[in-house]
């Protein structure tokens, strides 16, 4: 029998908290992240989600020393980085059986602005060093770049790696800042809403991009029952988990919605639960057109389409290499609370298939998760998580 | 007890995957099972991977449109895939640039507010796994795939990522390697794992 992994801690820091706590009480009063901001000098303003960079520079200072960071000299992102994952290394401390994976897409890619050589920080492996170094782990840290789906495949690497031996158990962290690089690139796809995002309504016109750092604490149960105790406020099993591509295009999501349907039966196979008890959908649901409308038909062909579902884009922005973490970390807290969140600004539904989009805060007793996103690349991912 | 719980997660079947069809493309040479199978010197990657693209009969005009690290990864994917059937085939890949070779490119189509041009074909490719798809529309596999960041060519890694796949049963044969490109410095090693 395989050995049994479980999520025991998680952290976040977004615009809208930089705890889980504080993240989880802004959901409940509707709080979104997204407002209009000026990104590209000469260019209007986008709707995005985007961390005050005054409160994070104190936030920061709160908690790091101010001559250590001088020295270093952190960017933003690692900042953010750095603050999300904080609380989960000072309780579970990182031993030389424990893996670092990080999730991003483009890292520092601020850092390249204007050079004629590469600086060493926009390397993602240096990224996830410096930080692994800043509190001392001692594997070789593993970095996921799959897109829009790191986030939740770093979860899935976790899960495989500590199942396959080869570690004891494994932070996750994952962090995707704002930057012109990413919001001129979906620009340039004309891919970035007119107003805030709207997934899976009929008036849909595309993304806001978001950014935001988030962590979890990754252990097996079999190695670890001194540090699981009963006392835990959380344990979730990760319990199966898939990323198969589309084979179809490397920019537009599959008509057939193939690469996701599979990756859900995959991982939904392997956490032998069926769609009858699949308690909710945290999806990805970005407010484009086709990524809404795939989904849907992916949900369909898998039979999910009574499910209660959300998309986290309307309260964060699509935060790439973070999404998937961040809106797996949210979706624990739902369980955790017994409450589910509705899909930020959907009013009328904008997809051929049905879907059961939830539309206020309901309370629901939730055992099963299902997570899902998809990506550039035609890449797809699901897990199935278990409040234990 | 606790040299007990620490025995209890070593303690791991280790079984033995295959490793086959190892491809090799460093120094404009491509080397699958030790073979040099095109050779061409003194080129740059550019102009050594449309040799090569002739040389291996492609006959696949998107190639002419992919960056130079999907080109990389795609020739060496070629050499190992031929035409068989590959619908249970994963992919695990890794590199220490990522996407780095063509986010500078982009990255210079829009330093200058006064000639601010961002291109979607461009920007598509600023991902290290835009290769993977590349490959996976090719021959048509809807399989797993993963793509990690790495200092270095970390063998042992991918191989154990590769064989919890194999072993989950979510594929019969991987796809993995190394497919690292920056400039004009690069180096595949890809090969085929089976349990």
């Amino acid at each position: 029998m395989r050995k049994e992994v479980y999520i025991t801690d998680y952290n976040c820091v977004t615009p809208l908290g930089f705890t889980a706590d504080a993240n989880w009480k802004a959901l409940l009063e509707g709080k979104s992240g997204v407002a209009l901001h000026k990104i590209i000098d000469n260019q209007d303003a986008f709707y995005a989600s985007m961390i005050d960079s005054d409160k994070l520079n104190d936030e920061f200072n709160r908690f790091f020393d101010s001559a250590q960071n001088d020295m270093l000299n952190f960017t933003r992102l690692e900042k953010m980085l750095l603050l999300s994952l904080r609380p989960l290394v000072e309780k579970h401390a990182p031993s030389d059986n424990t893996a670092f994976i990080l999730s991003t897409t483009k890292g520092n890619i601020s850092l390249l602005k204007n050079q004629s050589e590469l600086p060493e920080g926009v390397y993602l492996s240096k990224l996830a060093q410096k930080i692994a170094d800043f509190f001392g782990f001692t594997t070789k840290p593993i970095v996921v770049s799959n897109a829009c789906v790191s986030g939740v495949m770093a979860i899935a690497v976790a899960k495989n790696m500590i199942q396959a031996g080869k570690y004891k158990d494994a932070f996750v962290i994952a962090g995707d800042e704002l930057s012109e690089f990413v919001i001129s690139g979906f620009n340039s796809f004309q891919a970035i809403g007119s107003g805030p995002c709207k997934p899976y309504d009929k008036n849909r016109d595309g993304i806001n991009i978001g950014e935001a750092a988030a962590a979890a604490y990754v252990t097996s149960c079999h190695s670890d029952e001194g540090r699981i105790s009963q006392n835990e406020k959380l344990r979730f099993k990760v319990l199966g988990d898939s990323a198969v591509n589309d084979a179809n295009h490397i920019s537009g999501p599959s008509r057939t919605g193939d690469g996701l349907y599979a990756s859900i039966k995959n991982a939904m196979t392997e956490a032998n639960v069926s769609s009858k008890q699949i308690d909710f959908i945290s999806a990805h649901g970005t407010a484009t057109l086709y990524n809404d409308e795939m989904e849907a038909i992916a949900f369909n062909r898998m039979e999910l389409q009574n499910v209660p579902l959300n998309s986290m884009k309307g309260y964060y922005g699509h935060c790439l290499g973070a999404s998937g973490l961040l809106e797996s970390i949210i979706s624990m807290e739902s369980a955790h609370h017994n409450t589910l969140l509705p899909s930020k600004n959907f009013e009328e539904t904008g997809v051929t298939q049905p879907l059961n989009i939830i539309r206020e805060n309901q309370s629901a007793a939730v055992r099963y998760i299902l997570k899902t996103a998809s990506g550039f690349g035609g890449c797809n991912a699901a897990v199935v998580l278990e409040k234990c | 007890m606790a040299a007990m719980q620490l025995l209890c997660w070593k303690n791991v079947k280790m079984s033995a995957m295959k490793k086959t069809n190892i491809c090799t493309i460093e120094h404009s040479k491509i080397t699958v099972d030790e073979n040099i199978i095109f050779e061409s010197p003194g080129e740059t990657f550019q102009g050594f991977a449309k040799e090569a693209y002739k040389s291996l009969d492609l006959s696949y005009p998107k190639f002419h449109k992919m960056d130079q690290l999907s080109k990389l990864a795609f020739l060496s994917a070629e050499t190992i895939l031929k035409d068989e059937d590959h619908s249970r085939t994963a992919i695990v890949f890794a590199n220490r640039s990522s996407s780095l070779d063509t986010d500078f490119k982009y990255q210079e189509s829009i330093n200058d507010q006064d000639n601010f041009y961002p291109s979607p074909a461009v920007f598509v490719y600023t991902l290290p796994n835009i290769c993977v798809g590349e490959i996976s529309i090719k021959h048509k596999m809807q399989t797993e795939n993963a793509f990690f960041v790495l200092e270095e060519f970390d063998e042992n890694f991918l191989n154990n990522y590769s064989e919890q796949i194999l072993l989950s049963g979510k594929a019969d044969k991987v796809l993995c390697g190394w497919v690292e490109l920056y400039q004009e410095n690069y180096k595949a090693f890809v090969y085929l794992l089976t349990l």
